[in-house]
């Protein structure tokens, strides 16, 4: 048993004894509900192929969700994995739970606690030691100006309920997402999985390389205005990832906050090019969510540009009357998959003729909410293409686009292969999740600054 | 708050067996969140985050462990693996640091408050957000109606083998009303906020009722209101809207992790070069901007930062001109330029890097309605609702929830779906009225880093305007 197996078992086996003993405590009248999330990770930060910081974390979390004569109450804390102190804790905080209870106004969108079933998932590799992982990347890039976060270790989500529900997931990877640089010229790439492997680290990294290479033609000049531009499927991801800041969200539609509030009331439709589903089946999160509600393996958000299904979380559903299918409390999408379409990848600079390459988007957001215009800018490998042929890379551009547009009435066609695209968000923990996406081929995009 | 004690000082013997410095952060954090919405309680959660960050310096590199376990044993192992991961990563370092960069230090800090948030009992808040929110109640049309408050609770004490000994303590809140109005495929919001480092005293109902019905009011009034104009005109901001400019385009370009490329695989670089400090007219002579950690009731005020490092007033730009950055000990040590205290954490679980702290733009003479009589024709622009810029922090466009037509020199009728872009170093060169009145504004959700961290940042700010810039509204 490797170090980060330890963790996963020794977490599994506390958090087990611990809601055992807090459900135990419970008094007619009271449910609750239990989530505790865990990691064991390192952190390695590069800059010009070497290392800035280095950084062991090992951080659990426990929260408590109490339901008392209609009221909802939730506390959350850091457990320190010693099962005297934490036992303590944990009684505290349903104490504290119950002191606050008292003083709350009812809630009526309370969600009675249900025994939503039981699950177990666990996923184990073998990591590389610090020494190993900084020498196999360094050795590869040498040369090179690497710059990046390498995360690996354990991830681990449980849940439990006074009903009986009992969840488990703990899973056991890394990523390595990183930019070469020449100059100011960046490529972007990411390697991620469970097992590292020297020729596969390798091979990616030459790619992430090639791409550089070609920066090193001229610079071309490109003006603002609409030019049909092929996003490859990270930039795809990066655009469709604003479909998680509320855009099908249900409590976001009812309350006035969907940029797809035209769609969700039959008011406009998407291109027939587009099918996106929530697919829990690619394996990169749990269905269930902190109320252990489990979502079906797969169902439709959008078929053939229309929308078939918001996601609705069971508190939302109650509120407004609409049908929970699992989402989670922000209800963003969780496991996004794009269907691909019939655009060979050998035919992509071929078909987008004269237009923009871009691979990646940078920081985007709705600048018009009614409209579903998002504002964000190029970045990394950016190319003008003429004649279906590189001719050479952008300066950084700012685009202004409707989504109505980009994904509807402007989508030419999409790639034939789809890439994942794992989340490596690191903001208090770990993420897990991500999306599938292919390549899209849009239209007259439109530029501005 | 209860303070935690832990062993320390036995905890860095152990460290020293085997490192040539080490420090520990001890933080704990209590963070509380009331919401209401359309009358009915949203969310009431609280959190509570404590752990201790080991810092080491093996061999010129300083490398990191988190553990939550403050035992001595704990804290004893975190050590550890802290010393061994970065004594394997010694050899591929960036740089060779010393304990130059981790000064001895001692003192304190608590957050000004005129009442404990302690003693404001959560029936008193929840009072307070159920009164914001009914005072929204103004029309069917107002189809959401919130009332949410944060408040936090941060302890952190820094001790290091050299003797340092800092504690620190911080009461800090954040209070937000928005109302949203809709009607058929069209909606507005208007926000209110209050945020900074205040005790219990904010928790004013009748303020929070009357920013909460002028909220309701205007988001009411924007849903009839006209779109704004496309067209290069005069821009005055608010100082809610100055406070995202200052940050998007002053204190992030001018992080020195960000100018060394750290940040080059997330949030970016930097169009500022080293060379450009004491050289670049960043903008018209009526900028000056500091960094001041000192400010009085301003969101990110401090002592010292997490190396130790004393914090003081700098000015970052004067008359226009670049003078100094947002760099650490650590980055100083790098690219020998002068910085600022500013090696910040979010949390126990994350090693410090450069942050910005109260980044202020220093107020000039002028009153709103002087800087209004100045505009033959123009938009005044309150509330950030949406940002963005490019990764070496040029190009950027931003949105507003509220917009005011002026013309000859009066302001006019409301506008909705106001936005701006421009380019940095052009922008700030359009500087040509800086008002007196400031007001402090800022952010608990300043994100950067690998891994990642949010993080609390001040800006104060009094209304500016700027001359022909490109203003533009909504398709709708």
């Amino acid at each position: 048993m490797n170090k980060s197996d330890d963790f996963i078992t020794r977490v599994h086996e506390h958090f087990d004894r611990l809601s055992t003993d807090l459900l135990g405590r419970l008094v007619p009248g009271e449910e609750a509900t239990l989530n505790i999330s865990a990691e064991e990770t390192l952190f390695v930060r590069f800059n010009g192929n070497r290392v800035r910081q280095n950084t062991d974390v090992e951080q659990i979390s426990l929260s408590l969700c109490l339901q008392s004569q209609d009221r909802t109450v939730e506390q959350s804390r850091t457990l320190v994995g010693e099962a005297g102190t934490d036992q303590a804790a944990v009684v505290r905080l349903l104490q504290s739970c119950r002191e606050e209870a008292l003083l709350l106004p009812v809630d009526p969108n309370q969600v009675p606690v249900e025994n939503h079933g039981a699950s177990s998932e666990e996923f184990r590799a073998v990591l590389l030691t610090p020494e190993e992982l900084v020498s196999a990347v360094v050795g590869v890039a040498q040369g090179s100006d690497l710059t990046g976060l390498y995360a690996g270790g354990a991830m681990l989500r449980g849940n439990r309920n006074s009903k009986g529900q009992s969840h488990w997931f703990a899973t056991q990877t890394f990523f390595l997402d990183y930019s070469l640089y020449n100059g100011t010229q960046a490529a972007k790439g990411s390697y991620a999985g469970s097992q590292w492997n020297d020729a596969d680290w390798s091979a990616n990294f030459q790619r992430t390389r090639a791409l550089l290479q070609l920066l090193g033609r001229p610079r071309q000049n490109v003006l603002p205005g609409a030019y049909r531009t092929y996003l490859a499927p990270r930039a795809f991801s990066d655009l469709l990832g604003m479909l998680g800041w509320n855009a099908l969200s249900g409590a976001a539609w009812k309350q006035g906050r969907s940029p797809f509030k035209k769609l969700a009331e039959n008011e406009a439709r998407l291109s027939p090019l587009l099918h996106i589903d929530e697919n829990f089946g690619m394996g990169l999160t749990p269905r269930f969510n902190s109320h252990g509600e489990v979502s079906a393996t797969t169902f439709p958000i959008i078929e053939a540009g229309e929308l078939r299904n918001l996601l609705v979380s069971s508190r939302t559903a109650k509120e407004y009357g609409l049908l929970a299918n699992g989402a989670a409390e922000g209800e963003a999408p969780r496991a996004m998959d794009v269907r691909t379409g019939s655009l060979q990848a050998q035919d992509v600079l071929k078909e987008l003729g004269s237009g923009l390459y871009l691979s990646n988007l940078h920081y985007l957001n709705w600048s018009d909410q009614v409209s579903a215009r998002v504002t964000g800018m190029t970045r990394y490998a950016c190319f003008w293409v003429d004649g279906g042929e590189i001719v050479g890379p952008i300066g950084d551009l700012r685009w202004d686009e409707s989504l109505y547009a980009a994904l509807g009435s402007k989508l030419v066609a999409l790639t034939t292969q789809a890439e994942i695209d794992p989340a490596v968000d690191t903001y208090f923990q770990r993420a897990l999740g991500g999306s599938r996406t292919p390549g899209a081929l849009i239209d007259g995009f439109t530029f501005t600054l | 708050m209860p303070n935690t004690v832990i062993p320390h000082q036995s905890a860095l013997q152990h460290a020293l067996k085997s490192a040539q410095w080490a420090g520990l952060r001890h933080s704990r954090e209590t963070t509380t969140q009331r919401a209401v919405r359309n009358d009915h309680p949203e969310r009431n959660h609280s959190a509570v985050e404590e752990g201790a960050m080991c810092e080491v310096l093996v061999d010129g590199h300083f490398g990191y462990a988190a553990t939550a376990d403050l035992s001595s044993a704990g804290l004893g192992r975190a050590f550890d693996r802290a010393i061994a991961t970065t004594r394997a990563l010694t050899g591929h370092k960036v740089h060779s640091f010393n304990a130059n960069q981790r000064p001895r230090a001692t003192g304190s800090y608590t957050s000004p408050r005129q009442r404990d948030l302690d003693a404001t009992s959560l029936a008193e808040i929840t009072d307070c957000l159920l009164a914001a929110s009914q005072a929204m109640k103004l029309s069917d049309a107002l189809v959401n109606r919130s009332a949410s408050a944060m408040m936090v609770q941060t302890q952190i004490n820094f001790f290091s083998s050299n003797g340092s000994d800092i504690r620190q303590n911080f009461d800090m809140v954040d209070i937000t009303l928005s109302a949203t109005s809709a009607e058929g495929l069209e909606s507005q919001t208007r926000t209110w906020s209050r945020t900074g480092q205040f005790g219990g005293e904010v928790f004013h109902r009748a303020t929070l009722e009357q920013q909460a019905e002028q909220a309701a009011r205007d988001a009411l009034a924007l849903l009839h209101a006209e779109n704004c104009p496309s067209a290069r005109m005069d821009l005055i901001l608010m100082p809610d809207q100055m406070s995202l400019q200052i940050h998007e385009s002053i204190g992030h370009p001018l992080e020195l992790d960000r100018i060394l490329g750290d940040e080059r695989n997330y949030a970016g670089w930097s169009f500022v070069k080293p060379q450009d400090f004491g050289r670049l007219q960043y903008g018209s002579e009526l900028m000056n901007v500091s960094f001041d950690p000192t400010r009085v009731n301003e969101l990110a005020s401090y002592a010292f930062d997490d190396s130790g490092h004393r914090a003081s007033r700098e000015m970052l730009i004067e008359k226009g001109v670049l003078k100094r950055g947002l760099g650490s000990l650590d980055s100083q040590r790098r690219c020998g330029l002068p910085g600022v205290a500013n090696f910040r954490s979010a949390s126990w679980n994350r090693a410090p890097i450069d942050r910005m702290a109260n980044i202020n733009l220093e107020p000039g003479s002028a009153s709103l309605d002087e800087l209004v009589s100045r505009v033959e024709l123009g938009v005044l622009m309150s509330t950030n609702r949406s940002w963005s810029i490019d990764d070496y922090r040029n190009k950027f466009q931003f949105g507003c929830e509220h917009g005011r037509l002026i013309e000859n020199g009066k302001l006019g009728k409301t506008l909705r779906n106001p936005n701006y872009r421009g380019v940095t170093v052009d922008f700030w060169s359009r500087l040509a009225g800086v008002g007196r009145d400031e007001e402090a504004h800022g952010s608990v959700f300043c994100g950067k880093g690998e891994p990642s961290q949010v993080i609390r940042v001040g800006h104060s700010s009094a209304p500016c305007l700027f001359r022909d810039v490109e203003v533009f509204g909504g398709q709708s």
